[in-house]
C-alpha cells in the first residue's frame, strides 16, 4: 500500500475567501485520499464548501479565493499546490478532469457540441480532425448519447438537460483522465435520467480504473456508487466512513440527521414524523468558534460550543470529529429538556426526544388526516395545448404544426383533506396542470368544478370565493417573495383582499399564521433576503394559507431547500393540513416525498395520466410499467440495498409529435407488441380505486413485477 | 425565423409610418408659412402667397396633404429648394447624404476598431490599471460635446500642431477645414475627412467599448470560461474562441445603434468643421425656412436609422443561435 503513492493525497487544506478586505476561512483542515478506481463522495448543503474544495483540488480557484500556506495537495506523488500554470494546463488536458453541476450552462452556447469536445481533445493530445472525430463518436456511443452524429452538429441549447450531462461527462472522459472531480453532476435532472447516467458512470470508472470525487447533497447516490463517504458541514470535516459504515452506524449527530431526515419510500405522514434538523446551516461571517454544528445538534453539551473538536481518527480508518461521540455510541443521551437553540434563527425544534431513531412513530390514526368522501375537486378531460410557429417548409406547405399537447384530457377528482401526489418527469405536464387547475393558465378543454361549482377559466374571471379557496406555493421561494414586500405585508395581503379582514384583525392573523409556520413575530418585519431558504418558503406556505383555502397547490415546493431543512417543511405541510383538513395537490418529481405526503397518487406522462392509486398501493406491484421504471430508478440511501433498476432512455418523446397508441410504448420495457403501438390502452381499475392505463392486465403485471423492500418492512 | 423577420418587418413598417406623421405635422404646426416664404417674404402680396398655398396643395385638408406628401417622397419628387436656387431638393439631398455617408463610413471604420480593443482590454482587466486608465479616458472624451472636441482638434492639431516646423518636415498635414467642394470625389476629399471623423470617433469611443467592457466581464464569469479553462488550453485561446464569440454579439447592436447615433452627432461636426454634408445642408434649411427641405431631409435620417435598427436585429438573430426566433 505505502510503495504506491495515493492518487490523491489532501492534508491540512485550508481555503479562505476575502469578505469585505478580510480573508475568512471557507473550509478548514480538510483531508483525503483516493485510490484509483475508488469513488469517493462527499455530501454536503449548500454553503459547506464542497465545490469549494473541488475548484482547490483543480487549482481553480477564482481570484477572490486562495489556498492557505501549510497543506498538501499531492496528486499521484506530486504536489499540485508547487506547479506552474503552464504544468497545470498539462494536468488540466490530460490528467484531472472536472465535470460541473450545471451542464446548461457549462457548455458554450455559441459553439456546436462536436467542436467543444474534439477541443478537449485535441488540448490533450496531437490527433488530427478526423481521429478526433472518430474518437468522440466511441466516447458519445460510451455515455450512450443517442444519434451521436446529431448530437456533434448541435448547440448546448438545442439538447435535453439529460444529453447536455452526458455530453460533459464525455467531454471529461474522452482523454481517459486518471482523476474525475464530478460536482452534483446529476442534480437537476430526472431519476430516471439520473438513474441511466449513475448506471453509466459506475461502469465506465470501473473499466477505466479512474479516480472519482463525487460530490453530492443526495444521501441516495452516495449510497448507490461511492466507497467511502466524506460528511461535510460549514467547511468542516464531521465523519468519513465507508458508505456501509456510514449508512448503518452513523457516529456524528449531524450524519445522523441528514439520513434520518430524508424521507424513504413507503414512509407516510400517518406512520411516522420525519426527523428535522433545527435551524440552519451558519453563514460564512458567522462560523461559531466551538463545534460549528453545536448550535443545530440536539446532544450539544458546554464543551462543544466553547472548544472545536478535534478530527480523530479511529482504528477502522474512519474520521470523526464530535465532543460526544463515544458517549452517543454508547447511548448516553442529552438530558431532557434539550437546550435547543430554536429561539435562535427561526428553528424548528426536533420532535422527537429521541436522537437518533430514523423517524418518530405517530400511532395509526393519530393526526387529523380523515379525508372526506366530499369532492373538492373534479376535473374532467382538462387539455391545453401551446401553438407553435411555423417553420418556413411548413408555411410554404401551407400546413398548420401541430401544438405542443402539454396536458391531454387528464379526469382528477381530489377529496377535501386529501392529498393527492403528482408525479412524472419534466416535461409530462404536471406544472402546466397544477397552472390550469388555479388559473395561471387557460385550459382548451374539459370542464374543472369546486365543491360542485364551475369553475371559470381566467383567474381574473374567477369568484373571490374560487380564488380564496385554491392557493399555491411555487418551487422556488426566493421568486415567488417580492424582495420589496416585507414578509408581513405579503401575508397580510390575502388577509385584506381576499378573507376581507379589517386592518387590525389581518395584524394579528398575521402574527398568528407566522406562528403556525414556526416564525417568530419579529419576521413580520424582515424582507425575503434576510431570510434563508427554508424560512422564505415557510413565508410562502404562511401566505398560502392565510386566506383559508380549501386546496393548496404545493409544485416542488421543497426541491430547492437543504436536506436537513426539507424535512421540517415536509412535517410543517403535514401538521397544517392535520389542524386546517385543507386538500393539497403535491407536485414533485421525488417519489419518496410524494409517497411521504400524499393520500393518492397520480403519475403523469406526456401530458396524461399513466396511473391513479392509493400511495400505499403505488409503490407496489401490479405497476404501470413507467411507474416501474420510475421506482426502480429511486436512489435509495441504503448501500445494502442497491434495486435492479429499470433504465428507461432519456429520449422523451416531444409533447409535439406523440406516440400513436400508448405513449409509453417508445421507452415502455414491458411493450407486448404492435397492439401498443396501435391502440390507446384501457384503464384497469382493481375494486380499491387503483386504476393502470397498459394493455397488460393487472394480474399479470402483479406477477412478473418485482416486489420492493419498502423503509420499515424486511431488513 | 420567418415570424420573426415577419413581426420585425411589420414593426419597421409601423415605426417609419409614425416618424413620418410626426415629421408631416410638427413642421407644419412650425410658426412660418412656407408659402410666405417662397413667395419672397414680406414683400409678397397676398395673392401671390396664395397662388403658391394653391401650387403646394397648401389648402387641402391635412390627411389629404399628408398622402400626396409620402407620394411625392416616395416617387422621389421632393421639391425645389430655395435655399439654394435651382436646385432640386433630391439631387441636393443625395449629393450631400453621400458626402455625409463617406464621413460616417470613416469614422466608423476608425471607432469601431478602436473602441473593441480597448473594451475588450478593460474587460479583461477589471478594475486594474489599463481598465483605470482606458475608462478614464474614454469617459472624459464622452462628456465633451462635439463642438468642443471638434473646436480643440481645428485649434491644436491642425493650426498649431499643424504649423509647426517638424509637422510641415514630416508632410503633416490635417486642414483647419473641411469646406470642400460638394461634388468633389472620395479621393479628394479623404484628407478633410480625418479630422471631423475623428472628433466623431471621440464620442462614440466611450459607448461601444463600455458595452464591450461590460460584455466580456459578464462572459468571464460564466461556467463555460471555467469548462474551456479546464480543457488545459492556452487562456488566450479561451479567450479568443470562447469569450470573445459571445462577448461582442451585443455589441453589434449598438454598433448598428451607434449609426443613428453617428447621424445626429454629424450635424454638428459638420457644422464646425464647414463640411458640405446633410448635416450642414439641414443647419442650412432650418435657417432659411426651407421647410420642403428640412422634410425631406428628416425623412431620410429616419429611414437610415430604421434600417440600421432593423439590420441590428436581423444581424443579432442570425449569429445567435439562442435566440428564440418564433
Amino acid at each position: 500500500m505505502t510503495a504506491t503513492p495515493h492518487l490523491l493525497d489532501v492534508k491540512g487544506l485550508t481555503i479562505s475567501y476575502k469578505v469585505n478586505r478580510r480573508w475568512l476561512p471557507a473550509v478548514r483542515d480538510f483531508q483525503l485520499q483516493l485510490r484509483r478506481g475508488q469513488i469517493l463522495g462527499l455530501v454536503g448543503e449548500s454553503g459547506s464548501g464542497k465545490s469549494t474544495i473541488a475548484l482547490a483540488l483543480l487549482r481553480y480557484l477564482s481570484v477572490n479565493g486562495r489556498v492557505e500556506g501549510g497543506g498538501a495537495l499531492q496528486f499521484a506523488g506530486d504536489d499540485l499546490l508547487r506547479k506552474s500554470e503552464a504544468e497545470l494546463r498539462q494536468i488540466w488536458a490530460r490528467r484531472i478532469k472536472f465535470v460541473p453541476q450545471n451542464a446548461g450552462a457549462a457548455l458554450n452556447p455559441s459553439i456546436k457540441i462536436g467542436a467543444q469536445v474534439t477541443e478537449a481533445l485535441r488540448a490533450a493530445s496531437n490527433l488530427d480532425r478526423g481521429e478526433a472525430q472518430a474518437r468522440m463518436m466511441r466516447v458519445f456511443h460510451d455515455v450512450r448519447l443517442v444519434d451521436p452524429e446529431r448530437v456533434a452538429q448541435r448547440y448546448p441549447h438545442e439538447l435535453s438537460g439529460g444529453m447536455q450531462q452526458r455530453v460533459t461527462i464525455a467531454m471529461a472522459l474522452i482523454c481517459n483522465p486518471e482523476l474525475l472531480i464530478m460536482d452534483e453532476p446529476t442534480t437537476g435532472l430526472d431519476v430516471t435520467t439520473e438513474a441511466a447516467i449513475l448506471d453509466r458512470l459506475r461502469n465506465l470508472i470501473a473499466e477505466r480504473e479512474t479516480g472519482v470525487i463525487y460530490i453530492t447533497h443526495n444521501l441516495g447516490v452516495v449510497a448507490q456508487l461511492c466507497e467511502r463517504v466524506i460528511v461535510l458541514y460549514a467547511g468542516e470535516i464531521m465523519e468519513e466512513a465507508t458508505a456501509l459504515d456510514l449508512f448503518q452506524r452513523p457516529k456524528h449527530p449531524y450524519t445522523q440527521g441528514l439520513i434520518s431526515s430524508v424521507p424513504q419510500l413507503g414512509q407516510s405522514k400517518r406512520a411516522v414524523q420525519l426527523q428535522a434538523i433545527a435551524g440552519n446551516p451558519p453563514s460564512l461571517t458567522r462560523r461559531p468558534g466551538g463545534c460549528v454544528f453545536a448550535e443545530r445538534c440536539p446532544a450539544v453539551i458546554e464543551l462543544c460550543r466553547e472548544q472545536k473538536p478535534p478530527l480523530e481518527k479511529l482504528g477502522d480508518g474512519s474520521l470523526i470529529r464530535c465532543h460526544r461521540w463515544e458517549d452517543l455510541h454508547a447511548g448516553i443521551r442529552p438530558p431532557p429538556p434539550n437546550p435547543l437553540p430554536h429561539e435562535e434563527g427561526g428553528g424548528f425544534p426536533i420532535r422527537s426526544p429521541l436522537l437518533f431513531s430514523p423517524s418518530l412513530p405517530v400511532g395509526e390514526g393519530a393526526g387529523g388526516w380523515g379525508a372526506s368522501s366530499e369532492t373538492l375537486l373534479q376535473a374532467n378531460n382538462l387539455s391545453k395545448r401551446f401553438p407553435v410557429a411555423r417553420s418556413l417548409r411548413e408555411l410554404l406547405a401551407r400546413v398548420e404544426p401541430a401544438p405542443i399537447r402539454a396536458v391531454d384530457g387528464v379526469d382528477l377528482r381530489l377529496r377535501a383533506g386529501q392529498t393527492l401526489g403528482l408525479v412524472g418527469e419534466s416535461g409530462s405536464g404536471k406544472t402546466t396542470l397544477a397552472r390550469l387547475i388555479i388559473g395561471l393558465e387557460e385550459r382548451d378543454g374539459g370542464s374543472l368544478e369546486l365543491l360542485g361549482m364551475d369553475v371559470r377559466n381566467r383567474v381574473r374571471d374567477r369568484s373571490q370565493d374560487v380564488l380564496s379557496k385554491i392557493q399555491m406555493v411555487f418551487q422556488n421561494p426566493q421568486n415567488s417573495l417580492n424582495p420589496y414586500v416585507t414578509v408581513g405585508q405579503a401575508i397580510r395581503r390575502p388577509l385584506i383582499k381576499l378573507r376581507g379582514l379589517a386592518p387590525a384583525a389581518a395584524e394579528a392573523e398575521t402574527l398568528a399564521l407566522l406562528g403556525r409556520v414556526n416564525l417568530r413575530p419579529e419576521y413580520a418585519e424582515r424582507y425575503p433576503d434576510e431570510l434563508s431558504g427554508g424560512e422564505k418558503q415557510r413565508v410562502a406556505i404562511a401566505r398560502a394559507f392565510a386566506s383559508d383555502p380549501d386546496l393548496v397547490i404545493c409544485d416542488e415546493p421543497v426541491s430547492a431547500l437543504d436536506v436537513s431543512v426539507q424535512s421540517a417543511v415536509l412535517n410543517l405541510l403535514a401538521d397544517l393540513q392535520a389542524e386546517d383538513g385543507a386538500a393539497y395537490l403535491f407536485i414533485s418529481h421525488d417519489l419518496a416525498v410524494v409517497g411521504y405526503l400524499a393520500d393518492r397518487i397520480a403519475v403523469m406522462y406526456l401530458g396524461q395520466l399513466a396511473e391513479v392509486g392509493d400511495a400505499r398501493e403505488l409503490f407496489q406491484p401490479p405497476y404501470h410499467p413507467y411507474t416501474e421504471a420510475l421506482v426502480s430508478a429511486i436512489p435509495v440511501a441504503d448501500p445494502r440495498r442497491s434495486t435492479e433498476r429499470i433504465l428507461l432512455s432519456d429520449n422523451l418523446p416531444s409533447a409535439q409529435n406523440l406516440p400513436s397508441g400508448c405513449r409509453f410504448h417508445t421507452r415502455c420495457p414491458r411493450k407486448i407488441g404492435e397492439l401498443c403501438e396501435r391502440e390507446e390502452p384501457p384503464w384497469r381499475a382493481d375494486d380499491g380505486g387503483h386504476r393502470i392505463r397498459c394493455h397488460i392486465p393487472l394480474e399479470e403485471l402483479a406477477t412478473t413485477q418485482r416486489r420492493l423492500t419498502l423503509a420499515g418492512e424486511g431488513d | 425565423m420567418l415570424l420573426f423577420l415577419r413581426r420585425r418587418f411589420l414593426f419597421f413598417f409601423f415605426t417609419y409610418l409614425l416618424s413620418s406623421l410626426t415629421i408631416f405635422f410638427l413642421l407644419r404646426i412650425l410658426p412660418g408659412d412656407p408659402a410666405r416664404v417662397i413667395a419672397g417674404g414680406r414683400e409678397a402680396t397676398a395673392e401671390q402667397v396664395a397662388e403658391i398655398r394653391a401650387e403646394l396643395g397648401l389648402n387641402a385638408p391635412l390627411p389629404e396633404q399628408y398622402v400626396s406628401w409620402v407620394g411625392n417622397f416616395l416617387r422621389g419628387d421632393w421639391g425645389d429648394t430655395i435655399a439654394f436656387r435651382g436646385a432640386k431638393n433630391y439631387d441636393l439631398i443625395i449629393e450631400r447624404s453621400l458626402n455625409s455617408a463617406r464621413l460616417a463610413a470613416v469614422a466608423l471604420l476608425m471607432s469601431v476598431p478602436l473602441s473593441l480593443v480597448l473594451g475588450v482590454i478593460a474587460g479583461l482587466f477589471e478594475n486594474k490599471l489599463p481598465d483605470i486608465l482606458i475608462s478614464l479616458l474614454t469617459l472624459s472624451v464622452v462628456s465633451l460635446p462635439e463642438f468642443v472636441t471638434g473646436l480643440f482638434l481645428i485649434n491644436i492639431v491642425a493650426l498649431r500642431w499643424g504649423s509647426s516646423e517638424l509637422a510641415q518636415s514630416l508632410g503633416w498635414w490635417f486642414p483647419s477645414s473641411s469646406a470642400v467642394r460638394a461634388d468633389a470625389s472620395f479621393g479628394a476629399m479623404l484628407p478633410f475627412l480625418w479630422l471631423p471623423a475623428f472628433a466623431a470617433t471621440l464620442v462614440m469611443l466611450a459607448y461601444i467599448s463600455r458595452l464591450t467592457r461590460a460584455g466580456v466581464i459578464e462572459e468571464l464569469k460564466r461556467d463555460y470560461v471555467r469548462t474551456a479553462a479546464l480543457k488545459g488550453i492556452a487562456w488566450r485561446t479561451v479567450i479568443w474562441r470562447h469569450v470573445l464569440r459571445n462577448a461582442l454579439l451585443p455589441t453589434i447592436t449598438v454598433i448598428a445603434l451607434s449609426i443613428s447615433w453617428l447621424i445626429s452627432g454629424l450635424v454638428v461636426i459638420e457644422y464646425v468643421f464647414g463640411f458640405p454634408g446633410l448635416g450642414s445642408l439641414l443647419i442650412t434649411a432650418i435657417e432659411r425656412r426651407d421647410l420642403l427641405l428640412a422634410q425631406a431631409i428628416a425623412m431620410i435620417t429616419v429611414t437610415v436609422i430604421l434600417f440600421a435598427n432593423l439590420f441590428a436585429d436581423v444581424a443579432y438573430a442570425l449569429l445567435n443561435p439562442r435566440v428564440e426566433l418564433s
